[in-house]
């Protein structure tokens, strides 16, 4: 990228170096693509943003199976499924799951699903596919760096699935790793080796994060084409946007504190550990916290909760107001909203931590910082329905997945209330009601935004278009999966049922609620099942699926502009013009119900104002 | 200078679109922001620090009578040598903004003269700190500690600091020291080496050829950053 090879301090005028930037890609053109150069290590961020999403879906897969089987353990505890053995070998002697691997699976699940497909795989996606499209910029700032986030990323996914064949099994100690279990190799199986891979993987996956959001950031506040100021940026951008500076804000602070677990598991320091015992054996370390660590992780902790789900509610807006054909209700209200969650998400951290011996009064200075939230979430909820109220609702796939999005934000976003009140909290913590609260919340809330996402977008980057029919089918299996996997959570957690548990058989307490388990994965089936259609759906409608118009959901943002063919440099000759916002739908005395981020405003328009 | 031209257009036109609302380019932008996700990673330490001094306040060592080595001389001389390492950091700062300054002008030799004095701050810089860390792990007489050697409390003399124990105070202090001033010491290391490269390409003439010097000021920004860490953590080590 030479695009600012020109800034010469001197005579740095931005203006001309952006021309010679345009410039510079047309004439880029002539190049000759190698396999290479295109396909592997491409620094085109619509050919990164497949590979993203693709390697997402991937991981997506494998711990959507990991999750199947620590369900037939939990729904038929000790029962021998003889299907298990010649797949997991020694973790299931007879076909019945061995306790460690049991853990071992809960928290490698939790680890792919959080930072591999929801952080790595939303944002990598559909910020490399969108921010230059929607901004209308030849690409990212910088291709190179772009292509090594994603790189880093691939090379943690390999080191993380590469612990899973390990000799002692992947780390087990739940995915947030606390010390001391995470901290001395020697307390359980999982704490060995693959905590030290976990660790490194990690590691490999902070600094694509890093890469990834340094790249989203510069790009959207130097690369907007004329006309295309702040807030007339579609809301997916803003979403972005916000989402890549919590990334750059927390994850450093992921990194400091596993430097600090790796120097006390590898050089004997004692950061997170105090006088322990183990077998018997009195341990040097002295004076270390593990309550350290813990602050330090929900720091990232939940911020990253956002980092989720920011980017799925953006995709949200965009593909809601396309398909009500509607503006999207209360414009600047959204973006006050992501702003004010992105601010609170560093204040509240404390709430993963009331039983921790947390000063009551401090617990409750995080009970009112963690309510605060509900402003902001309700704000987005209800501009959500509002936008669909007395809409001309297009019932798309994209679009439901959108709306069960909405769904699962309330259904979960109302437990997080009880969840983030410090007194009520201690009745149902490290229950199966947190366990439900999160999978709705931002579990299923983020993956129906990054199925929305696909579903909108996928004629953007295949050029064709996804069988609808299977796109309803693929919906209504996994909606209903879903919410029957997750909601008699709630009651098993409300009964008292822990989690992370191999199983509950010394309980007798329990023994009425095996039922609710046994139903719960049956769903949990279903919905597994559901994805099938869903990734057959995606490939076949790669090679065969019905080809797509330029702009197939009449949408008004600037990807749709763009030639159905993918060029280098995203637009053959010069970058479009933005006249407006990006939600001009339905509007009066217009032929057609949208008009486009570059159409000119008319004079009637000029005089009324913008929106 | 390029602020002067943007300050002057109106703030609506600045963030309107097809220009870089800063005056700045892609590189330097995120270099700005690679540091503040440095300067978290900086902070959650020293936060870290706070927390550690402040739990074991009790048996947290004077600062200064552990350090009052001086090279070459046994006289004590408390934080003398650590603030003569600070000086010298911050001195090669200076010769910093001297080369980034020549850099301006397009001035090859300037830059070669400046930032090579950069290098060599740098270099003293990490010298100074190995020789500060060899002095504090050797350590003076020792002091008798009751420590875990093996599963079983013993009574030993124990001389320096290592990991485990040391004869200045609590475990903590030395772990912290360590780290802390390690994985500074990492960053002034990281720094020297991007500097020495960007000394070399300017002395080969890739800048001239380029026709500025800008990779200059982006490495001139990190190389400040460094030594405005150095600051903070000068000030919750040594001095607090």
């Amino acid at each position: 990228m030479s695009a600012m090879d020109s800034t010469h301090k001197e005579e740095l005028n931005v203006q001309t170096a952006h021309v010679e930037h345009t410039h510079d890609h047309a004439d880029e053109h002539h190049h000759e693509d190698t396999f290479i150069s295109k396909y592997i290590f491409s620094h085109d961020h619509k050919m990164i943003s497949k590979q993203f999403l693709i390697t997402a879906i991937f991981m997506a897969v494998i711990a959507m199976m990991m999750s199947i089987v620590f369900r037939l353990q939990l729904a038929w505890p000790g029962k021998s499924f003889p299907i298990l053995e010649p797949i997991l070998g020694k973790w299931a002697p007879g076909g019945v799951l061995d306790p460690n691997f049991y853990l071992a699976l809960v928290t490698i699940h939790g680890t792919i699903m959080v930072f591999f497909v929801l952080t790595g795989g939303l944002s990598g996606t559909f910020s490399n596919l969108l921010i230059p499209l929607q901004i209308g910029a030849r690409d990212m700032a910088s291709g190179f760096l772009n292509m090594l986030s994603f790189w880093f990323f691939a090379a943690s996914s390999v080191v993380m699935l590469g612990s899973v064949f390990i000799e002692s099994g992947p780390a087990s100690g739940g995915w947030t790793v606390y010390p001391p279990l995470s901290a001395l190799p020697e307390a359980m199986p999982g704490s060995g080796l693959g905590m030290t891979l976990w660790l490194v993987s990690m590691s490999l996956f902070i600094v694509s994060s890093l890469l990834g959001s340094l790249n989203y950031i510069v790009t959207i506040i130097n690369l907007r084409t004329k006309g295309m100021s702040m807030t007339r940026l579609p809301l997916t951008i803003w979403a972005f946007l916000v989402t890549a500076i919590l990334g750059v804000l927390s994850f450093p602070v992921l990194f400091a504190a596993a430097l600090l677990l790796i120097f006390d598991r590898s050089f004997g320091t004692s950061f997170y550990l105090s006088d322990i015992y183990i077998g018997g054996q009195a341990l040097e370390y002295n004076g270390g916290s593990p309550i350290l660590y813990e602050h330090l992780f929900w720091f990232l902790g939940h911020p990253e909760v956002y980092i989720v789900l920011l980017p799925a509610l953006g995709i949200t807006s965009e593909v809601i107001a396309t398909n009500a054909r509607k503006p999207i209700f209360g414009y600047r209200a959204m973006i006050a909203s992501i702003l004010g969650i992105a601010f609170l998400s560093f204040i509240v951290w404390g709430h993963h931590m009331f039983i921790t011996g947390m000063n009551p009064f401090l617990g409750s200075v995080f009970v009112f910082t963690t309510l605060l939230i509900a402003i902001p979430s309700a704000v987005k909820a209800f501009n959500y329905i509002t936008t669909l109220w007395k809409g001309n609702l297009q019932f798309t796939p994209g679009m439901l997945f959108a709306i069960g999005l909405v769904s699962f934000f309330i259904t979960g976003g109302v437990t997080g209330l009880i969840l983030g009140d410090s007194a009520l909290d201690i009745n149902v913590h490290d229950t199966y009601f947190v366990v439900a609260h999160f999978h709705l919340v931002m579990g299923s809330a983020a993956i129906f935004g990054m199925f929305a996402g696909i579903y909108h977008w996928f004629p953007r980057m295949f050029g064709r278009v996804m069988n609808k029919k299977m796109g309803y089918a693929h919906f209504w299996l996994t909606f209903a999966g879903a919410y029957g996997v997750f909601f008699p959570m709630h009651f098993l957690g409300m009964a008292g049922v822990p989690r992370r548990y191999y199983s509950n058989t010394e309980f007798p307490i329990f023994n009425d609620l095996v039922d609710i388990n046994v139903l719960v994965t049956w769903f949990a089936i279903l919905a597994a099942t559901a994805q099938a259609i869903f990734l057959f759906n995606f490939f076949y409608s790669i090679f065969k699926g019905q080809k797509s118009s330029q702009n197939p959901w009449r949408s008004n943002t600037l990807e749709w502009t763009a030639p159905v063919k993918h060029i280098h440099g995203n637009w053959p000759g010069a970058l479009p013009e933005v006249h407006r916002w990006a939600y001009d739908y339905s509007k009066p005395d217009r032929e057609e119900d949208f008009v486009p981020q570059d159409v000119p405003m008319t004079e009637k328009e000029l005089a009324e104002g913008e929106h | 200078m390029a602020h002067d031209a943007t300050l002057e257009m109106p703030a609506k036109k600045l963030w309107g679109g097809g220009t870089s609302p800063f005056g700045a380019s892609y590189g330097k932008l995120m270099m700005w922001f690679f540091l503040i996700s440095d300067a978290f990673t900086f902070s959650t330490l020293l936060i870290a620090l706070g927390y550690a001094r402040h739990v074991h306040a009790d048996s947290w060592p004077l600062v200064e009578e552990v350090f009052y080595h001086f090279p070459f001389t046994h006289a004590h001389l408390p934080l003398l040598y650590v603030g003569l390492m600070t000086f010298i950091l911050i001195i090669s700062s200076v010769t910093m903004v001297l080369a980034v300054d020549a850099g301006h002008t397009n001035n090859k030799k300037g830059v070669l003269f400046w930032l090579g004095l950069t290098v060599v701050g740098g270099l003293v810089f990490l010298g100074s700190q190995a020789w500060e860390w060899y002095t504090f792990i050797v350590g003076g007489e020792g002091v008798m500690k009751t420590v875990i050697v093996d599963g079983q409390a013993k009574e030993i003399l124990v001389q320096g600091a290592n990991l485990q124990y040391n004869e200045y105070g609590h475990t903590q202090f030395a772990d912290f020291f360590f780290f802390i001033t390690g994985f500074h010491g990492f960053h002034v290391f990281s720094g020297v080496v991007i500097n020495a490269i960007i000394w070399w390409q300017a002395a080969e003439g890739v800048y001239e050829k380029r026709g500025h010097y800008e990779m200059v000021e982006k490495a001139g920004l990190y190389w400040h950053f460094v030594d405005l860490v150095w600051v903070f953590v000068f000030t919750f080590f040594y001095l607090l």
